[in-house]
């Protein structure tokens, strides 16, 4: 599904991966762990097609076409979810509106009608259920003055709503208390299906005791330094990241 | 609906006539240059009674003792009123392009964003059409229908002959002959616009938009337009419409006085999307509008709305004077400037009687180099025991080129007043877009839901089929904003 080959970006002039390699099969689900400022956020943004994220080498296939050269809203179209470590706040645009927008976009794109705006509602309380939003925060401005964990859940009712192929998740589950860790978990896990793939790249074990994952992989110094099974997440967060630096 | 040919006839004679033209009388333009002949010369083509003469060069003598105004945080190069022609005859249907394949492209491809009927499309561009079967058919139910409810509606030229002694009590009385630098000239020259009365009790069976949407036609660049509500009486009228409108005339300074007596509610829409210039700002039409409510009468309500969009140069401040007890004005506005635009735009609330309220909702946006500022005035007198105003008052910047100012006046002499104000700078930021975009949402979409949001407030003061073009148009106009 997704062939990361050697990859290098720069952001702000400045070289921030340094010949990444991920292979992404459907069905799967993939950890990114490493130190802070190591590039797993410049890794996710490379994928969504953020600007000014220069590729300076290597290659990105998503289902074989070539991914950078895709605008974001078309690589979005093409199924690809990021949901944001830090979600924008858009005030005076309604989730409603935003979650209206991104899924008629998407329709538009395979070349579908509209959505009719019953059926949108009803798909959107369905969701919301699934993740304890009240559907009335919905009428608010996007992500304006939800709490750091309401933002958090706010991404992954977007992913519910919005059912992407590859789910992209940058540190969902930082800044969220036990009960939201298990629903953000829990959404996660609805999604999961032979025909998707998940990269959750976090910190902490904990959301992987609920999201298993098939592979963990440390990333630093802009590159993957180790990868292995759901054991290395374990073994990482015993003894930290300083035994595989110094290898 | 099957058209009767009487009423097409009828209509197109009463549209030259309505044009203020009598065959008897050779209209062609008059060479450029303004004196007191040249005011008398308006004056008699158009068979005006003594009494507007009058008013006329009255306005002339005090505009030459007048000066242009340089407050206004607005940069343009001196205008030679001498070099403009103040009389011509409005351009014959027959000097238009032959068909919508003659005209501008870009105009037409605007028109198509805009979702402009193609009908419609052929009467903006100016096509020339013997007759526009449909339109005909609809203005002249409309105006059947707008008679049996007493409703006057016509051009100011056909008021001055037809309802002579209305015309003279109200014209003038809301914003005076010498109001203004503007005001005055428009005084003195003005050639034609609309006058609208509505009598005692009456609430008007239509929005007067439609009906003005299909025959406006080069109203010219000195229009002036009254509006009179008795007692009871309701109104809505929309002004103007999205299609972008072309004029050769760079200067254009309107006159709009609206009265509102007991009881009465008028409502004044305007959508302003006069050609703003190219990117640098070459061509654009200088706006300099005065329009002014008198809510004489007690619990009197006038709104002013507006979507201000083109021109290169906007300089305008619909304000209510509130007179009669218990009045309320209210005035909301989206102004937009992209490019080289510049606008000078608030509105100024006079508190009279007592009780009186007014609401004041800006929405500035600014692009590119766009410049803009708002300026109110909220002045409560000594008279207005328990006066309230809230002023709310936001700027939304795209780029960091363009500008925002604020000019908030009060005035206060009565102690019982309550004013708030409340004003916010925000800019469209890059993660915002980016956010957007990584939900699937293109750029374009992207700005134009930030800044529908945005506007929000205002929009839904306009009338329905209008609010949803405003969105459009102002999308539109955003186009090349990022990126
Ligand atoms: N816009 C930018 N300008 C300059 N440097 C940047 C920019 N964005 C990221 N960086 C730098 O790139 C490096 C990698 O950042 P990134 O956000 O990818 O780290 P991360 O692995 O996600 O860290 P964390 O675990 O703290 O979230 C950091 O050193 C960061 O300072
Ligand atoms: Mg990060």
């Amino acid at each position: 599904m997704l062939e990361v080959k050697g990859l290098h970006a720069r952001v702000e002039g400045k070289d921030i991966l340094k010949g990444l390699d991920l292979t992404v099969r459907a069905g799967e689900v993939h950890a990114i762990m490493g130190p802070n400022g190591s590039g797993k956020s410049t890794t996710a943004h490379v994928l969504a097609g953020r600007e000014g994220y220069e590729v300076t080498a290597g290659s990105v296939l998503f289902d074989g076409k070539n991914l950078l050269e895709l605008e974001p809203e078309k690589r979005a179209c093409e199924g690809i979810f990021l949901g944001f470590q830090y979600p924008v706040e858009i005030p005076g645009v309604s989730n409603l509106t935003l979650l209206k927008a991104a899924l008629n976009a998407r329709r538009k794109y395979r070349g579908q009608p509209e959505i009719e705006a019953t059926d949108f509602l009803a798909w959107v309380r369905d969701r919301a259920k699934l993740v304890k939003i009240d559907p009335k925060m919905l009428s608010r401005g996007v992500n304006e003055g939800f709490s750091g964990g309401e933002k958090k859940r706010n991404e992954i009712l977007q992913m519910l709503i919005l059912e992407p192929r590859l789910m992209i998740l940058d540190e969902t589950d930082s800044g969220l208390d036990i009960d939201a860790l298990k629903i953000v978990a829990d959404g996660i896990n609805a999604l999961r299906s032979p025909e998707r793939a998940t990269i959750l790249v976090t910190h902490y074990q904990r959301l992987l005791d609920y999201v298993q994952p098939d592979y963990v992989h440390v990333l630093a110094g802009g590159r993957m330094v180790r990868s292995g099974g759901p054991e290395l997440a374990r073994e990482l967060e015993e003894k930290g990241y300083g035994w595989l630096e110094a290898a | 609906m099957a058209t009767q040919p009487q009423d097409i006839q009828e209509l197109m004679r009463r549209r030259e006539y309505s044009a203020g033209f009598i065959t008897s009388i050779e209209s062609e333009t008059i060479a450029p240059g303004l004196s007191e002949d040249v005011v008398r010369m308006i004056s008699a083509r158009k068979q005006e009674p003594e009494w507007l003469l009058d008013f006329r060069l009255k306005a002339y003598r005090r505009w030459l003792k007048m000066e242009q105004p340089k407050w206004a945080h607005v940069h343009y190069p001196q205008i030679d009123y001498q070099a403009i022609s103040y009389y011509s005859q409005p351009k014959s249907h027959k000097d238009g392009p032959k068909s919508l394949d003659e005209v501008d492209p870009k105009l037409l491809e605007t028109y198509k964003k805009l979702g402009i009927p193609l009908k419609e499309q052929e009467m903006l561009a100016g096509v020339a059409m013997d007759v526009v079967f449909d339109s005909v058919s609809v203005a002249t139910t409309f105006r059947k229908k707008l008679g049996e409810a007493g409703v006057i509606f016509c051009s100011i030229s056909e008021a001055v002959r037809e309802y002579p002694e209305l015309v003279r009590k109200y014209m003038g009385s809301v914003v005076p002959f010498g109001d203004n630098f503007y005001a005055a000239l428009n005084s003195a020259v003005f050639t034609d616009g609309s006058f609208v009365f509505i009598p005692k009790g009456v609430r008007c069976p239509m929005e007067l938009s439609t009906y003005f949407r299909i025959n406006e036609r080069n109203t010219g660049q000195f229009e002036r337009t009254l509006i009179v509500a008795e007692e009871g009486a309701y109104v809505s009228y929309l002004e103007g419409c999205t299609a972008p409108q072309r004029d050769e005339n760079q200067l254009h300074a309107a006159v709009v006085e609206l009265v509102a007596l007991d009881d009465a509610q008028i409502k004044y829409s305007t959508v302003q999307n006069w050609y703003p210039g190219d990117e640098e700002g070459r061509g654009g039409i200088y706006n300099f509008v005065t329009k002014r409510a008198d809510c004489r009468g007690r619990r009197s309500k006038v709104s002013w709305t507006q979507v201000e969009t083109g021109s290169a140069i906007t300089w305008k401040y619909p304000s209510c004077i509130l007179r009669g007890d218990d009045s309320v004005g209210e005035f909301y506005s989206v102004a937009l400037t992209h490019h080289r635009q510049q606008a000078d735009t608030g509105t100024k609330m006079i508190h009279v009687g007592k009780n009186t309220r007014s609401t004041i909702v800006s929405k500035g946006i600014s692009a590119g180099h766009g410049q803009q500022s708002y300026r109110g005035l909220v002045r409560v007198l000594e008279s207005a025991e328990n006066a309230r105003n809230h002023t709310q008052c936001d700027s939304l910047l795209i780029g960091d080129q363009c500008g925002a100012h604020t000019f908030p006046y009060t005035e206060v002499r009565n102690p019982s007043a309550r004013l708030e104000h409340e004003a916010t700078t925000s800019k469209i930021a890059e993660d915002q877009l980016y956010y957007c975009r990584a939900r699937g949402i293109s750029e374009e979409e992207a700005v134009s839901m930030i800044v529908n949001g945005f506007c929000k407030e205002v929009f839904k003061e306009l009338p329905m089929e209008f609010a949803v073009e405003a969105g459009k148009l102002l999308a539109v106009s955003l186009e090349g904003s990022v990126g």
